[in-house]
């Protein structure tokens, strides 16, 4: 018989993996007869479908965030300029797609 | 014109002009530190120099920085979890919070209670920023590991490579994570949303 804690672990695990035929099947009986942890499954799925709509939402906000200035110009600086000191050549020729 | 485009192509000053936004923004995704999302941009272009020759090109460029970056974000995180490993972590019962949920008969001390409708809470709008207070509330380790996990999309296995943990103590990590946060909010915003009869 699995404990309510043994329950909550397969319930996380089950988010990261599928879960063998035993664990699915001792979780769905634990499940059936416990209120609690019925609850704590539904709920640790909601917290994902909320955070991923919110996650979502928070990085539209973000789609126009800029690298920062001093921090762009730093980069330039730490990239060998362009007028020749590089030492990198570009290949011959691109393959042909 | 095709040479023109590849000639303008290895010039990483228009890299950075046309690709250093998108690539600062994937970093943040991962880093949530400016600071650090700024060093790994720098230096992926810098790599991205030093592998121009092998860039086959028949991806974008934007697709192969990215493919750069990624890699440049996962050592860095990786760097950081060899130099305070997590298996500390999981050792320590201290911030673990199913050790305060549970009896030692395994059963939840304090009974799971409803939430209200989760879409009605939802439009209130206010679950991000009590997410967001949760999860600084988190040790930096349970958050980078949930962070990686959730938000990132790494798979577990990817994960584990990433922290250096063995796939028992990636599970037991993000499993605290869930714990901490579920309980965090339930405190906080769920407290003020709950509703009756619906469990």
């Amino acid at each position: 018989m699995l404990t309510c804690k043994d329950a909550s672990h397969l319930v996380s695990h089950s988010q990261d993996r599928t879960l063998g035929f035993r664990e699915r099947w001792e979780l769905r009986i634990h499940l059936w007869m416990c209120v609690n942890c019925r609850r704590f499954e539904r709920q640790i799925g909601l917290m994902r479908r909320l955070l991923r709509q919110s996650a979502r939402q928070a990085e539209a906000e973000a789609a126009d965030r800029q690298l920062p200035a001093e921090a762009r110009e730093r980069i330039r600086q730490a990239l060998p300029s362009s007028n020749g000191t590089r030492t990198t050549q570009p290949p011959e020729k691109r393959p042909s797609s | 014109m095709q040479k023109d485009s590849i000639l303008r192509a290895t010039d990483p000053d228009e890299w950075l002009e046309s690709h250093g936004d998108a690539l600062f923004r994937f970093a943040m995704k991962h880093l949530h530190d400016s600071a650090s999302a700024e060093d790994v941009v720098q230096e992926t272009l810098l790599a991205a120099l030093q592998t121009w020759d092998r860039f086959a090109g028949n991806a974008s460029e934007r697709t192969w920085l990215t493919s750069i970056l990624k890699h440049k974000i996962a050592d860095l995180i990786h760097k950081q979890s060899r130099e305070s490993p997590f298996e500390n972590d999981v050792q320590d019962s201290h911030g673990n919070p199913a050790a305060c949920l549970f009896d030692q008969r395994g059963e939840w001390v304090v009974p799971q209670r409803a939430w209200g409708d989760p879409d009605a809470m939802y439009e209130q709008n206010r679950f991000w920023e009590a997410f967001t207070c949760c999860y600084d509330g988190l040790s930096p380790k349970l958050a980078t590991a949930f962070s990686l996990r959730e938000f990132s999309g790494f798979s577990i296995d990817e994960l584990c490579e990433i922290l250096n943990i063995s796939s028992s103590n990636c599970s037991v990590i993000l499993y605290r994570a869930r714990l901490a946060l579920k309980a965090c909010l339930e405190s906080g915003w769920f407290d003020n949303t709950i509703r009756e009869g619906v469990s």
